[in-house]
């Protein structure tokens, strides 16, 4: 039996640490030791409510945006304006989170997860005369290799054609996702960590300047969505397909929704929002989502047992390092007792199971294309695909977005802070599912709790000893060599872990080592 | 063709939001390609040989490299420290992989690399400041760099560049006047360490809505012309110079945007400026504003 730990995981957001047990060249046992530390939410004790929109952005200075939202979301409840925000607000709202969320995907394919498959050494013997890639020669023949290698050597497998377009478009990248960072700006005021989303809506209103320069930012890198990314991860689904079988994972899907479409109805879950909420599993049947059933489970984290089991409205926090057999310092999120994998793979999914026309042309066109099945998305090249395909839907839907915006109406309604009040924000963030919760009481915040994407992907075993969606997906893989275990990282990058700011810890006897978020 | 000067760069994630490399990716003139892969001046390349985000490599075989550039390149290279550093418990909340089976703390880490850098850029609020990590009741115990530099006496030269996050101009211009003039000269920076190219002026100097303010014309929600200052805005205890270069490609700001300066530069951010979007005194306001 042989064991692999890869400490730290790099290229995903944050810090990760994953060990697997090898059998007959088979992962027979996997651990993410992802660790959540929220000391964010104790330092969010006491202060004012409004304080979280700012604070809990910085739980993540990648995906800070539906942080923002999530807050606001929960806030607007909280405060009962959630059926008051004007349509502007909620427009605008949409468009900082969709800019964010295409820079974002764009990164996540470029640069965390492409160089798992692209070889940049390679252009050392390019010939031609794309500026990028003779700037990149000449870097390679300067003799400093770094931030490229050390790296995994063996299973690079492009042609070199593709090969060089790809690493060419991992340098346009960097300049379209950096467009989509201006164009949260737009409407934001700065990114990361925007100041433009509030509780009550906005606080930007649309003119038609910015208008204009968001709209031409969008078309820019719309274009560059259909004419460059979604081919890329064709074509580097079609020469890597054995993807296709590997890393399948728990195979049941659950989104939250995003993009709300109209502004009144109070139940997040019910509202109609561009990519609805709701669950699906491999037998892609719909089934709505009723969110009292998330429970948080305990037994193999570092809490006391008697808080397992609870809805994450009545969550506590009961820390216990020296607990046995505990790994990890995140809970685990089920649904209805069982594991969930979340993120573009859910809102695609479920979304095709719901029956939507759109994105069922869209999946269906593109997997006869590559030539695979539906049941092939459960896998890591079908996370990659689904993030390429939403993406170029909602880069679509976003220019009627920003051209139904009516100069001159409000964007933002005022409001009172109640002495004490509830609430909850539920949307999905770029990875996934996100809770926000919260408790006022004398007009302060007596309980905030967030759940984030990676805690339901990246989770460890449950009370029933259930494995995480990301355990699941690495466990019956196949390492071909255990020294260059491409498998893994792959599998994992897929996921697009976000466990920015996740810090090691140790307990007190220095023997148990995981990973937790420090924010 | 004469010999390039390869300049070393390590850049250590601690207990921050990632938000710093983030921003820095956002450069643009020039930008992260031209930083990293160019020439970033004529004959001078920086050699990014550690970044969690970036790098292509995992597991040991990048800790191998911190080791051999602070042994090989002592004094030659930068080390960038992003996030703040928690000291609660030796540290232990913090712990980037592990050395002979026992983990390496954050705090050993910084106080090994910057030992024998060449000089410490300290880049964002957290690490500058202690930053939204070491709000009350500060969980982990998180200190900034400077602070740990001071207690351990490390005589490493450090710059402080705030900001939650920083803007990339600030980070870039700094490192290109370590480039093109050297080590940071004392006089060039404040009683803060901070650059005084970019940190000399406080936000509401430079106000595009400073004439409201002084006709006393406020804005009563978000949404309305007028300044923001009964809203909460923080620009006039800010020091930055966030109206003048502006944000993301020169798009946008925060004020411009049409919200307060939630003074994210602020030495005091995040407890003396929580609750934000409460006004502040104008008695506090710095004498020269
Ligand atoms: S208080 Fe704020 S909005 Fe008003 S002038 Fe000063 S910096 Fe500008
Ligand atoms: S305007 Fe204020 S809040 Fe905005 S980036 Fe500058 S210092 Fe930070």
């Amino acid at each position: 039996m042989g064991r692999i730990v890869i400490d730290p995981l790099t290229r995903i957001e944050g810090h990760l640490k994953i060990e697997v047990e090898i059998e007959g060249g088979t992962v027979v046992q996997a651990n993410s030791s992802g660790m959540l530390f929220r000391g964010l939410e104790i330092i969010l004790k006491g202060r004012d409510p409004r304080d979280a929109q700012t604070i809990t952005q910085r739980v993540c200075g990648v995906c800070p945006t539906p942080h923002a939202m999530a807050a606001a979301l929960n806030l607007d409840s909280a405060f009962g304006i959630d059926d008051k925000i004007p349509d502007n607000g909620r427009i605008i709202r949409n468009l900082i989170l969709g800019a964010s969320e295409l820079s974002d995907h764009v990164l996540h394919f470029y640069h965390l997860s492409s160089l798992d498959y692209v070889d940049v050494t390679k252009i050392k013997s390019y010939e031609g005369k794309d500026p990028f890639l003779t700037s990149i020669k000449n870097f390679i023949n300067r003799g400093e290799l770094s931030p490229f290698v050390p790296r995994y050597e063996g299973d690079y497998r492009l042609p070199d054609k593709l090969n060089e377009a790809l690493v060419s478009h991992y340098i346009e990248a960097l300049n379209i996702r950096r467009k989509g960072q201006e164009m949260v700006a737009i409407f934001g005021g700065k990114m990361p960590h925007n100041v433009g989303i509030l509780p009550g809506g906005v606080a930007s209103i649309p003119t038609p300047d910015n208008i204009s320069s968001f709209l031409w930012r969008l078309k820019e890198i719309k274009g560059f969505i259909e004419n460059v990314y979604l081919p890329d991860v064709i074509a580097l689904a079609k020469v890597y397909s054995d993807y296709f079988e590997i890393g399948k994972g728990c195979g049941r899907l659950l989104s939250f929704g995003v993009y709300d479409l109209e502004g009144k109805e109070k139940d997040l879950t019910k509202r109609k929002r561009f990519y609805s909420s709701g669950r699906t599993d491999t037998s892609m049947t719909y089934s709505e989502i009723d969110p009292s059933k998330i429970a948080e489970y305990v037994k193999y984290s570092f809490y006391e047992d008697s808080s397992t089991a609870r809805h994450p409205k009545d969550g506590i926090t009961a820390p216990k390092p020296e607990k046995a057999g505990a790994y990890s310092w995140l809970k685990s999120p089920r649904y209805d007792g069982m594991v969930y994998e979340v993120g573009p793979l859910a809102r695609i999914m479920v979304n095709y199971a719901k029956g939507n026309e759109k994105v069922r042309k869209l999946v269906d066109s593109t997997l006869s294309e590559i030539g695979v099945k539906l049941e092939n998305m459960f896998s890591t090249m079908g996370r990659h695909l689904a993030r390429a395909l939403e993406t170029k839907l909602l880069s679509e839907v976003m220019e009627d977005w920003v051209l139904s915006l009516k100069i001159g109406e409000p964007c933002y309604v005022p409001y009172e802070i109640p002495e004490e009040s509830e609430g909850i924000g539920l949307l999905e963030a770029a990875r996934g599912a996100l809770c926000h919760a919260i408790r006022i009481k004398e007009g302060k915040i007596e309980n905030y709790q967030v759940i984030t994407p990676s805690t339901w992907n990246v989770s460890p075993k449950d009370d029933k000893d259930q494995p995480g969606a990301l355990e699941q997906a690495l466990i019956g893989t196949k390492i071909k060599d255990e020294k260059n275990p491409f498998e893994i990282v792959r599998i994992v990058r897929s996921f697009d872990p976000c466990l920015a700011c996740s810090i090691h810890l140790i307990d007190a006897r220095g023997k148990e080592r995981t990973a937790f978020r420090i924010t | 063709m004469g010999e390039v000067l390869e300049v070393p760069a390590i850049w250590i994630q601690a207990a921050g939001c990632t938000g710093c490399s983030i921003s820095i990716l956002n450069a643009d003139y020039p930008n992260i390609k031209n930083l990293l892969i160019d020439e970033v001046l004529p004959k001078k390349h920086i050699n990014l040989r550690f970044h969690p985000n970036i790098m292509a490599g995992q597991g040991e075989a990048i800790l191998e490299v911190l080791k051999e550039t602070s042994t090989e390149k002592k004094g030659k290279y930068l080390l960038i420290i992003e996030g703040a550093v928690p000291t609660k418990d030796n540290g232990i909340y913090g712990v980037i992989g592990e050395r002979e089976g026992k983990p390496i703390t954050m705090l050993e880490w910084i106080r090994e690399l910057s030992a024998s850098a060449m000089a410490v850029a300290a880049l964002g609020s957290c690490a500058t400041f202690g930053g939204i990590p070491k709000a009350r009741p500060n969980p982990t115990g998180c200190k900034s760099v400077g602070e740990i530099l001071e207690e351990y006496g490390i005589k490493t030269p450090y710059v402080n560049i705030p900001g939650c996050p920083p803007h990339p101009d600030w980070f870039v211009g700094t490192l290109a006047s370590i480039l093109l003039m050297g080590l940071p000269r004392e006089e060039d920076l404040d009683e803060l360490r901070r650059p005084k190219l970019f940190f000399s002026q406080t936000i509401h100097e430079n106000c595009p809505r400073r004439a409201y303010y002084d006709e006393r014309k406020f804005a009563k929600k978000f949404g309305e012309p007028g300044c923001l200052y009964e809203l909460g805005c923080r620009g006039p205890v800010t020091y930055s110079d966030c109206p003048v270069r502006m944000w993301n490609g020169r798009v946008n700001w925060c004020v411009g945007s049409g919200a307060t300066c939630i003074g994210c530069c602020s030495e005091g951010f995040l407890d003396e400026i929580s609750p934000i979007y409460v006004k502040l005194e104008e008695a506090e306001f710095p004498k020269e504003v």
